[in-house]
């Protein structure tokens, strides 16, 4: 049975490192889908990390620090949308400058509150979020096959991990269900017509944006208040950009998006457990190299091996009204 | 929303490539300084102490200069690709692998003359970086992969791979840290010291070296490549409407392969000034984040040689200002800078036209004033 537990665990992981991304790839379907384009999913997650963090270090109550991340992340999100939806500036840059802006502030901040390198102090239980033991998890251990799906992969997670999952069936509903999904599917894909229509674009991208800055605070929750007990620098570590490679790949949709998630998260996974390991015939893998494959593998996947993805038709472009 | 519209051909060049850009700059810098307010410091105490750190002193002063030739360069290599439309923000791992050309030609060819040799790893610089932009320049133009993130990932693959040389492939064996064994000494690029004894003026060390002159010649390099050849302008032509650009005959292709490798090999050469100039061997990391201050510094400067020279030079005050900031200020740190090149990205490139109207028209307004008068 030690293949069986072998595999439960490496499941178990790959759901654990795959929530940031689904949270941000989610986060990245609403704004791109309203025709934004947001490479600031890095610096948000990051800023989440760092105020929820912070925030439930003073408060003593994580959920209290998700609710100042959220806060600060919506408000990161419509800096977005007063840069590159009202003064139509260029999105790409507005999300550079976000990103660099955070990865500054966060570790200044840290430095000259705390006083150590880019660190926050360390959350005890009470500020943090803790594993979710679901009931009967113990009693059931012990029966093959389901005991290890409930026990093992399905028991025992933060709250995030389930959050994450169950918003992806949400995503969808909202997004293609719904007469708000609609319309910002439209906004993204032909503008004029909505405002044709007597919907403002602008007032869509920004509740899109709005929404966008919910989800992405999950994800940096989940790094800094459940995952690890603190902020440290730069701890999003590319997340963000690989989230948003996952919801290209999954052709800005929330099933396959996903799916690439997983696969990351697989990747990920995989690579913690190949470091170190002597493979038949290769020998040992230069842990560099192993610490480089979700890179290599967003970089692969972005090339479209397994078909070209089509963006949001008006993506990028400011919306003008004529006058 | 502001609704007021300007005719363009009214509005006098200095208003839309200074007073603007000056507009914009003050804006950062003013939130720059809430910022350093906020970490608990006080904001002019931490102006003066810049000033004086690159300034005061002819030694602070080469420092500045030092990092004003990696910002050139870097900014160089962010406003040529921005020419083509594309966002190359892999500079870091691009001069970081750049690095890597300078160092094995340097070392393998150290026998050689030194002009030559000095040629002949400035070009492996360049070629270095062009070929680290050359794949997300292929997969951006014949897969349609977002450069964005490409060269992000190629940062990300660039860094694993040098640690993987200098951990187990190139590093000095004698030392524990991984760096590369130092180049002969007869290879060094002379420092300002060096010069120093001609001007008259005495200083024991600087990292300032002929690399500076390199720099300056990049900037007239590129002004000439971009605007005054058939490709800059073919270029130039992909990038601001591609359609057209394919209807007049003009390969996008081509031009956004050349673009990049250029814009590559630019932030390559950052690497002849690291290795070549000052350290003399390859360190883990030793790109240090000029590659992402080089989008600032290319944004402020709007993309043209003559506006990046003062860019580049301010982003060397703030570098070199900015370390005496630390050494005075417990709580300051070099992040501080990062989040003021940040807030300069966004005043100066995302949000350029925040106040962009209402200046046009205050100056269309009061030279229409005095031409009536």
């Amino acid at each position: 049975m030690e293949f069986l537990s072998d595999i439960a665990s490496l499941i178990n992981s790959t759901l654990r490192i795959s929530t940031p991304l689904v949270f941000a790839a989610m986060a990245g379907i609403f704004a791109e889908r309203s025709g934004v384009i947001d490479f600031s999913l890095e610096g948000k997650m990051l800023m989440a990390a760092f105020v929820a963090a912070v925030g439930s270090y003073y408060l003593g109550n994580p959920w209290l620090g998700l609710l100042l991340a959220i806060i600060v992340c919506v408000c990161l999100s419509m800096l977005h949308g007063f840069a590159s939806v009202t003064h139509k500036g260029d999105q790409v840059v507005s999300c550079v400058a976000i990103n660099i802006l955070i990865i500054g502030l966060t570790t200044a901040l840290a430095a000259a509150w705390f006083g150590q390198a880019g660190l926050t102090p360390t959350l005890n239980e009470d500020q943090r979020f803790l594993e979710i033991h679901l009931p009967f998890a113990d009693a059931l251990r012990d029966i093959p096959v389901i005991g290890t799906l409930y026990s093992d992969i399905l028991s025992g997670h933060y709250v995030f991990v389930y959050l994450a999952y169950l918003s992806v069936p949400l995503v969808f509903w909202v997004v293609f269900k719904t007469s708000f999904g609609l319309r910002l599917r439209a906004v993204g894909e032909n503008p004029s017509a909505v405002d044709t229509a007597g919907i403002n674009v602008f007032t869509m991208r920004y509740k899109a944006l709005a929404i966008n800055g919910v989800l992405i605070a999950f994800a940096g929750a989940h790094l800094s208040t459940a995952v690890n007990a603190n902020f440290f620098r730069e701890m999003s570590a590319g997340r963000g950009y690989l989230a948003l490679a996952a919801m290209i790949f999954g052709k800005w949709h929330p099933k396959t998006a996903l799916i690439a998630c997983l696969l990351f998260g697989f990747t990920d996974a995989l690579q913690i457990r190949l470091q170190g390991v002597e493979l038949p015939a290769i020998g040992e893998i230069p842990v560099q190299l192993i610490q480089a494959l979700p890179y290599i593998l967003t970089v692969v996947l972005l090339a479209g091996f397994v078909g070209k993805a089509i963006a949001p038709n008006a993506i990028g472009q400011p919306y003008i009204k004529e006058r | 929303m502001s609704n007021i519209v300007v005719d363009k051909s009214k509005v006098p060049w200095w208003v839309s490539n200074v007073i603007v850009p000056l507009v914009n700059l003050t804006l950062a810098l003013l939130v720059s300084g809430l910022f350093v307010f906020i970490a608990g410091e006080n904001p002019i105490e931490a102006v003066k102490l810049i000033i004086y750190g690159s300034f005061g002193y002819i030694q602070g002063f080469a420092y500045t200069l030092y990092y004003t030739t990696n910002f050139i360069f870097t900014g160089l290599a962010f406003a040529v690709a921005f020419h083509c439309r594309l966002f190359n923000i892999g500079g870091e791992g691009q001069a970081y692998i750049g690095g890597l050309g300078v160092f094995l030609v340097a070392i393998n060819l150290s026998f050689l003359p030194v002009p030559i040799v000095w040629l002949l790893a400035i070009f492996g610089a360049f070629l270095f970086g062009a070929a680290w932009a050359y794949i997300p320049a292929y997969l951006q133009s014949k897969r349609g992969s977002h450069v964005v993130i490409t060269t992000i990932m190629f940062n990300f693959i660039a860094s694993s791979l040098m640690i993987f040389l200098l951990v187990d492939v190139i590093r000095d064996t004698n030392q524990m840290a991984p760096h590369t064994v130092k180049l002969p000494e007869e290879i060094w690029l002379p420092s300002f010291e060096a010069f120093s004894g001609i001007l008259g003026i005495k200083i024991r060390y600087s990292p300032l070296n002929l690399t500076f002159l390199l720099a300056i010649a990049s900037l007239f390099f590129v002004w000439f490549l971009v605007w005054k050849t058939k490709w800059g302008y073919e270029m130039r032509a992909v990038g601001h409407n591609t359609q057209a650009a394919i209807y007049a005959g003009i390969s996008p292709h081509k031009n956004i392969i050349i673009a990049m490798c250029i814009s590559g090999g630019l932030a390559g050469l950052l690497g002849v000034n690291e290795i070549l100039g000052v350290s003399h061997k390859i360190q883990a990391g030793f790109p240090a984040g000029y590659g992402f201050t080089g989008i600032a510094v290319a944004l402020m400067g709007r993309n043209h040689p003559i506006g990046i020279l003062p860019a580049a030079f301010l982003f060397g005050i703030l570098y070199q200002g900015g370390s005496e900031v630390t050494f005075e200020m417990p709580n300051i740190t070099r992040y501080m800078f990062v989040a003021v090149q940040g807030l300069i990205i966004l005043f100066s490139g995302a949000l350029e036209n925040l106040f962009r109207p209402q200046i046009e028209s205050f100056f269309v307004r009061r030279l229409n004033r005095e031409v009536n008068a």
